[in-house]
């Protein structure tokens, strides 16, 4: 067993990191989110993503892609999700090598999931809509989507996708613009399946890692703030209330993090769920600790934390939202729970 | 990053579940809870099985995979756990492995190992618990011995030990840090009087001790006059960084039963209650997963865990908390009869947040040592 980063992965990792913070830096998250009306995906930034391999990173390399797996996908995302960058990331990663030209930034491919899309707009491809309960409609296949039932990419969590696609843009019938919490990510309402079908683990595991990202960022923040803002004459940092709300955050990181690592290597769709469901009370406790720790200063617009919290809320109302992860995690447990009860007294 | 086992692993696993099948049934039969003389016989028993099989070391000088895979292997097959070998195994034996001398070693190691000898822990006072560098029991060198006068608290299992890890004071001019010495107490030497403790779950798990001029050999101190502090840092790492890995396999065997009886008794239709018991399902998969990440980490470190082991500490201690007021949701009205095992495991849970460091003292480590806060301030 060697559940640690080997040195290609740190590597990964770091560049990842490194291209984040050039090609999506702060200062232009926060020029989007200050701009009127609804963002824009920008087109310059998504093409360096797809140039940086984001999409493509688990098609075979034959078929142009990098060849690499789940547990790569994971710590990319949670760079991702760590730099808040805009955009349907893991929707367009799981359409690689399915609908033309998503492996390459060309096209971008957005999902319905939970009665949501977001960056309908901006999208080329909408999948999932109309799938399971059959609200919406179905089976068309425009033009620019790949054969349907075509092999996904990669190996371990990555599984099935929903086979829908459908153009976007003000032909989608019943979908309605919301005002999005979230000024990085337009959001339309759609009417959702009455019964909405299994949820995908692939983009699950996805969301998880990037909530993964979310929550050792606001830490990261949070503990940097809390060591510079004096009051009292010492940092707030030397408070224990200070302290304690800090350290809670780093255990809900790390455990987040063992969870999420681990569901890429198991592909165990309940293990999955499970790290979905712990990294989303990650990444939305911690964003809220973090407002907590800024004191006033976390309430403005002016710092960033509300975009990482909003951003996490949105992740968490995607599927497999907390009271189904839960199911499927008690689903699990059953399974496991054998017939004979090990404790004599039970 | 993988899970496979590598090949040792594998063959490690195949070879002791071979073994375990053949000796769990040559076990004697549990003693009774209170029947300590009992509890003592029944665990240093085992621990001798396992030594004569090659296994006696695998909590501290084995590789870090092996000793996962003992664990989960040990704890799924429904064998014993450490018991009252705890503080021998545990902590003493893995400080003196890597702080003693080699008389040290030679002297003590091999009979915790065979469970010959039995350790307890006296590091708290009265005065002294989360601020243990408070401690006040006094050891002044005499010759070739130190005189010990003091007291210690809450020393588990200190009726049926044979040693003592003791922290005394050497020099009480130092500051508080720099005057402290690690030493091996025979629990057989004069002076030392035991008088047991009630827990709250009406069992006598530990105890006080009384020392009263005690004489103990200064060949009997692990690492230098009053440097007992670095030493009890060791100590303290070993404590919080390993000792509680095996409790999560069996928390969630325990998680699993608690399914089994919510499916029997009709509670499981509940969904709030079963979703909770989902939500468990999660968080003791991520611990495992936790404990095997801390595992991995350390194998490339030292042999000394570092204070990510406070992470898991203060998380896992929480979740088993949670896990048994959950099991009293399900077992409705017998979660108050002190005949089921469920009611006193239940008790017995409130320890975890206070023992080895409470949650707060692990909160503060966590802050200042991992994440560079500021210490002090109110
Ligand atoms: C079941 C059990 C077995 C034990 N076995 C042993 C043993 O074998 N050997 C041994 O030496 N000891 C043993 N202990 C003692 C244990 O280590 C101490 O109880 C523990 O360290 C807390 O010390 P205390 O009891 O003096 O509480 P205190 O230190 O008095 O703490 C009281 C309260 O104040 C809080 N507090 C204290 N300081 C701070 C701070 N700086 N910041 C914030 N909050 C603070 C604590 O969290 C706690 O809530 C055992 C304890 C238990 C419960």
């Amino acid at each position: 067993m060697r559940f640690r980063l080997t040195e290609d992965q740190r590597a990964l990792q770091s560049a990842t990191r490194g291209l984040l913070e050039r090609v999506c830096p702060p200062k232009a998250l926060r020029a989007m989110a200050d701009g009127a009306g609804p963002p824009r995906l920008d087109r310059v930034v998504w093409a360096a993503l797809a140039e940086a391999g984001v999409f493509a990173l688990r098609l075979p390399e034959d078929a142009g892609g990098v060849g690499l797996g789940a547990p790569e996908a994971v710590l990319v995302f949670e760079e991702l999700g760590r730099a808040l960058v805009p955009g349907p990331l893991a929707a367009t990663h799981l359409a690689a090598g399915r609908v033309a030209g998503a492996a390459t930034g060309e096209t971008v491919v957005t999902r319905a999931d939970g009665g949501l899309v977001a960056w309908l707009a901006e999208a080329d491809v909408v999948e999932g809509y109309g799938t399971g309960g059959g609200a919406g409609p179905s089976g068309a296949g425009p033009s620019g989507v790949g054969p349907p039932g075509a092999e996904s990419p990669g190996a371990g969590a990555f599984g099935a996708v929903p086979p829908v696609a459908l153009p976007p843009g003000p032909g989608l019938p019943g979908a309605v613009p919301l005002r999005s919490v979230d000024p990085l990510t337009p959001l339309h309402r759609v009417p959702a399946p009455a019964d909405p079908g299994p949820w995908d683990p692939s983009a699950a595991l996805l969301t998880a890692a990037e909530q993964l990202g979310t929550a050792g960022r606001v830490t990261e923040l949070a503990v940097r703030y809390a060591r510079e803002r004096e009051q009292f004459g010492r940092p707030v940092g030397s408070f224990q209330a200070v302290k304690h709300l800090c350290a809670d955050m780093l255990v809900r990181t790390e455990l987040a993090r063992a969870a999420v690592y681990a569901a890429a290597l198991s592909g165990d769709p309940a293990e999955t769920a499970g790290a979905k469901l712990i990294s989303d009370d990650a990444a939305v406790a911690n964003a809220r600790d973090c407002v907590q720790i800024h004191g006033g200063m976390g309430f403005t617009w002016e710092a960033d934390i509300h975009l990482h919290l909003k951003r996490a809320w949105l992740r968490a109302r995607t599927r497999p939202v907390a009271a189904e992860a839960e199911e499927a995690a008690a689903r699990a447990l059953a399974a496991s729970a054998g017939p004979p009860a090990p404790r004599p007294s039970l | 990053m993988d899970f496979g086992p590598t090949e040792e692993e594998a063959a490690f696993r195949t070879e002791l579940r071979s073994w375990l099948a053949t000796a769990l049934p040559r076990l004697p039969p549990k003693p009774s809870p209170d029947d300590w003389p009992g509890r003592r016989a029944y665990d240093t028993h085992w621990q001798r099985m396992l030594y004569d099989a090659g296994y006696g070391r695998l909590h501290w000088d084995a590789d870090p995979g092996l000793r996962l895979v003992f664990l989960e292997e040990t704890e799924l097959a429904g064998a014993p756990y450490v018991g009252a070998n705890f503080v021998g195994l545990l902590h003493a034996g893995p400080t003196i492995a890597a702080e003693g001398t080699p008389e040290q070693r030679e002297r003590w190691l091999g009979p915790i190992l065979r469970g010959d000898e039995i350790w307890c822990q006296g590091f708290s006072e009265p005065g002294a618990g989360s601020d243990l560098a408070a401690l006040r029991t006094r050891a002044v060198r005499d010759g070739d011995a130190y005189v010990v006068t003091g007291s210690k608290i809450w020393t588990s299992h200190a009726e049926v030990a044979d040693w003592c890890e003791l922290l005394v004071r050497t020099d009480p001019a130092a500051p508080r840090h720099r005057g402290i010495s690690w030493l091996a107490l025979s629990m057989d030497a004069p002076g030392i009087t035991v008088r047991p403790l009630r827990t709250l779950a009406g069992t006598a798990e530990f105890a006080e001790v009384f020392l009263d001029e005690v004489r103990v050999p200064a060949a009997h101190r692990v690492g230098a006059e009053n440097d007992g502090w670095r030493v009890t840092m060791v100590t303290l790492s070993f404590e919080r960084g390993t000792a509680f890995a095996g409790e999560v396999v069996a928390c969630r065997r325990t998680l699993a039963a608690l399914a089994a009886a919510a499916r029997e008794t009709g509670r499981w239709d509940d969904p709030v209650l079963r979703r909770r018991l989902g939500r468990l399902h999660a968080e003791f998969t991520a611990l495992w997963r936790l404990v095997q990440w801390n595992v991995s980490e350390a194998r490339t470190g030292g042999t000394v865990p570092g204070p990510g082991g406070s992470v898991f500490k203060l998380r896992y201690s929480g979740a088993r908390q949670e896990l048994y007021e959950t099991a009293a949701e399900v077992l409705g009205p017998d979660a108050l009869d002190l005949g089921r095992e469920w009611a006193v495991d239940r008790l017995s849970s409130l320890s975890y947040t206070i023992a080895a460091g409470t949650s707060q003292i692990q909160r503060n480590i966590i802050a200042e040592r991992l994440l560079g806060l500021p210490k002090g301030g109110a």
